[in-house]
Order: structure tokens, then sequence, then C-alpha cells
């Protein structure tokens, strides 16, 4: 029996059975997915497609005929009740059992919830996936009164797009900045104003205690305050799905543990995407990735190995995020930077920060500079001279130190 | 519906109908092309679609816009004819394209 099974038919699902393919794999292919639709672009989701850019067949990675001409078979509505290490196979929620000879975990995140009294009013939204993004849409309308609650990424990008379409945002954090967990305290600062300035109100160190309303949602209860509000979403993080790996025995630690090749404690079983925690060398510690190019790379890595490539896992993170019409692009972990440098203009919008760990790049914030975007990502470990780097009229590669000997 | 043709750096020639408004692109990813990985779905940001469009086709392709130019500036391999190819929209215009693909993408 020649066959993989992928439980998770998201980015990183949908990118594996597409490599097994391209890679020539003759056996069967069963992708699974919970949610009805084909493997689509997640990122988007909270951005083009909030905002009514994308139509919604223009969001999905490869039209339904694509699967149907590569033979991959496409379960989708379906989840997977059980995995049974010792028989290869797995159990669907309809109780049908079929076995594998790998087997792909592509289980994704889901959000983190709120448990708070009036936490299921309805009104109250997360941001996930395409059908919760359908709900949104069809609620955000003009003059609506919006509460975000959590100053991270997604809840920026919700901002943006609803201040454009004109309506009322406060967004509740309950650090003393915004994007406190991903980055530095100048861009959070940065992005701070930017909203400021588009007129969405930011409270920050607020925790909020409830929400009121009988059936529908009418306000958030901060303290002694009530803040109305017609419409809430939450984006406070999301936590991997591990639950199906752990009750099969697999190892997870902070998502399932793998090795460089993608593999998790039971040899025939493969992870990727974000449910894993991961080692990278070149970051020289393990961890965990919400981040659709890892998704991709992790997939292309697992269906390498389950064809005998030996292929291991390297690349240096990234990451994106659409606010307004100002592109923000990441390289590697800004935190991780002990002194940093800026290059551009920030007054104009138009910058970069360069991060740098014992001399050398670890991190690169790049706002509309995708060019700084690109050096980061070709430059990476490499040592520069900060004060010609400061100088943008000084070409980046004539801001590099000839470090390649004693490297 | 118009041809492109992918010819990939050892010679290997695949050629496609493609429904114009696609991109070159997605052509390329809904056929499997090896060598088109288009990690980030279209967004000019991966630089994972370059492609090394057959010169006398230049002239209808076009340049570059600004973010793609930037993306590609520090690329080693990169030629007066590269383009990202999420960047190309299929149209009647197009009906013929020939692209190559680069050796270092493969």
């Amino acid at each position: 029996m020649d066959r993989v099974i992928i439980i998770g038919a998201g980015q990183a699902g949908g990118q594996a059975a597409a490599s097994l393919r391209q890679q020539t794999y003759k056996g069967e292919i069963l992708l699974f997915g919970d949610e009805p639709h084909p493997p689509y672009q997640r990122p988007l989701l909270s951005k083009q497609y909030l905002s009514s850019e994308e139509e919604q067949e223009r969001i999905f990675l490869r039209a339904e005929a694509f699967y149907l001409k590569h033979k991959i078979t496409l379960r989708l509505g379906e989840s997977i009740e059980k995995i049974s290490p010792n028989v290869n196979s797995v159990t669907t929620s309809t109780g049908e059992q079929i076995r594998y000879r790998d087997l792909i975990l592509a289980l994704g995140s889901r959000p983190r919830t709120l448990t708070i009294p009036g936490s299921d009013l309805r009104g109250i939204h997360y941001l996930r996936t395409l059908d919760h993004v359908d709900v949104i849409k069809s609620e955000m309308l003009a003059g609506k009164k919006l509460v975000i609650i959590g100053g991270g990424y997604i809840g920026l990008e919700v901002a943006s797009v609803a201040v454009k379409i004109g309506l009322d945002v406060l967004i509740i954090e309950t650090e003393d900045r915004i994007l406190k967990r991903v980055t530095t305290e100048e861009m959070s600062a940065f992005y701070h104003q930017l909203h400021v300035d588009r007129g969405v109100q930011i409270c920050l160190n607020t925790s909020i205690a409830s929400f009121s309303g009988q059936e529908n949602l009418e306000g958030v209860v901060c303290g002694d305050k009530v803040v109305p509000a017609d419409m809430v979403i939450v984006g406070i993080g999301i936590v991997p799905n591990t639950k199906l790996a752990q009750a099969a025995g697999i190892a997870c630690d902070n998502g399932i543990s793998t090795d460089e090749y993608c593999r998790t404690s039971i040899d025939n079983i493969y992870a990727a995407g974000d449910c894993t925690h991961h080692p990278n060398p070149i970051l020289g510690r393990r961890l965990r990735l919400e981040s659709v190019p890892n998704a991709m790379e992790q997939a292309k890595v697992a269906a390498s190995n389950i064809l005998g490539k030996n292929k291991a896992y390297a690349a240096v993170p990234w990451f994106w995020s659409d606010q307004y019409e100002h592109k923000l692009q990441m390289v590697g972990f800004s935190t991780d930077g002990q002194e940093q440098c800026l290059r551009g203009d920030k007054a104009a919008k138009t910058f970069a920060i360069y991060y740098f760990r014992d001399q050398r790049l670890v991190a690169v914030d790049a706002v509309n500079a995708p060019a700084d975007f690109a050096a980061g990502r070709q430059f990476y470990d490499r040592r520069f001279d900060l004060k010609k780097l400061s100088n943008i009229d000084i070409d980046i590669k004539d801001c590099l130190m000839d470090d390649q000997i004693d490297h | 519906m118009s041809k492109i043709t992918f010819v990939q750096h050892d010679g290997e020639t695949q050629t496609l109908d493609v429904e114009n408004g696609l991109s070159v692109m997605n052509a390329a990813v809904d056929n499997l092309i090896p060598g088109i990985d288009a990690d980030c779905g279209g967004e000019c940001n991966c630089a994972t679609c370059h492609v090394y469009v057959d010169e006398t086709w230049m002239p209808k392709v076009g340049l570059p816009g600004a973010m793609e130019e930037a993306i590609m500036s520090l690329n080693p391999e990169r030629q007066s004819n590269s383009r990202l190819s999420c960047q190309i929209k299929v149209s009647d215009e197009l009906d013929g394209l020939v692209v190559n693909l680069p050796e270092f993408q493969y």
C-alpha cells in the first residue's frame, strides 16, 4: 500500500501534496481538511480579502482542477479523530479507518480564545479561517463601533481595513505597547503613531473584565468603564494544534516536536507548518513559527524526505504585514538584536531598522523598503559598517565589512 | 487563453494554455512547473518565481516595477531580462510568450 495521508489542508498541507507530485511520487495522496475549502492563502484573510480587494476564488492556492489532474484526493470538511501509529492508520470522524505508508501532520494552529464572562455573545469574532472572515466582512459596516482585543499584527491589520471602510476603531492591549511580543520599542512606537494618525484609538495597559449584552454584544467592560461596541475582533495569539498528535503518543513541546528533517518522534510521521516546534540551525535554537514561508518550506522538506532525499530544513524566518498603504517586511527576529541601525527616512515612512547581535546581522524590519528586506535575506549574519549603513546614499553592498575569511 | 512556454535550465520545455488574467506564476504553480515555488502567493515578497523573459518578448512584457526591482536587486544572477513571474499578467498580447527558468531556483 503506497499512500501518503496529509492531515490539514492549509498552506503546509497543500504544498506537501503538490511537492510530492512535483517530485514524481506515484502513490495515493489523501489530503484531509476540516474546513470545507481547498488550501488557500491565509495571510490575505486579514488583508486583501478582508478589504474585498480579492475574490474568494483568487485566494485559493490552486484551482480544484489541479487536485483532480494530479490525483490528489481532497477530503474536505472531514476531520481525523485518531492516529494509530502501531498499525499505520488514521480514523476519520465517520469511523472510516485508512492506512498510510507515511503521514504528514499539517495541523496548523487555532486562535487563543477568551473565557471571560460574555465571551460567547453574538458579535464577538476570531479571525483565522475563510469562513470567519466571510462573517466578519458581512458585519464590518461603516459607522459601527469595532473594538479589537490585542495589538498584534492581526489586530493592526484588521484596524487598518476597518478604518478604510469607515468603522470607529478602538484597540485594547494589555501590555504597555502594541506588538510587544514581536518587535522592538521603536517599531511599536512607529505603528502606534501610524494608527493614531488614522483615527484609531489605542488603550494600553488595559485588561478587559467581561463583555456586556444579552444575546448580542453591547459593550466591553474594562475596570469600571463600559465601552460601547457593535463588534469585537479578538486577536490575542494562536496556539498550535497538537491534541491529535499527543493522543497518538507523538512527542510534543509547545508544538509537535520535529527534527531538521521534519520528522516527528515516530519515523514515518512528519509534521510541517505552524504546528511544529523545530530546530533552526541558522538561529541555533528550537522554535515554533507562525509563518507561511516556514509552512511552505517545511512542507517541501517533509515531501522530499518521504521520497528518501534526506533534505534538511535551514531557513531564515521572514514575515510581512500590510497596514494601510504601508508594507512591512521582516527578516529574522528584531528582538534578538542588541544593537540597531536606522537606514532611510522614518518621517517619510520609508526606512529599515537593521539589528545586530555580536556585530552580526540578525534581523531587518523594513517599512516600504523592499531593497532593505532583500538585503536582510541576502546578508543575514554578515557584519556592516554602521556609519555607512545609516547613510542611505551609500550602496548597501559597500556597507558590508569584508569578513568572509574569519567567518 | 494564451500559450506560455517554460524552458527549464536543462532545456526541457513545457507549453501551457493559460487563462488570460492569471499571472505566469499562477500558470506555473497550477501545472507543477519545477523551479517556481511562489512561497508568498504572488505578493512580490519572496522572489521565488524569478524568470528570464525571452529577449524578443521583453518589449511586450516590459520592465519590472519598483517593488519587484528592489526585491531582485541583490540577486547576483539577475539579468536585464529578469522578471518575477507573479507580476506578469497573461493576456492576448503575450500569447506565445517564452520564459526561461534560472538554475539557482531549481
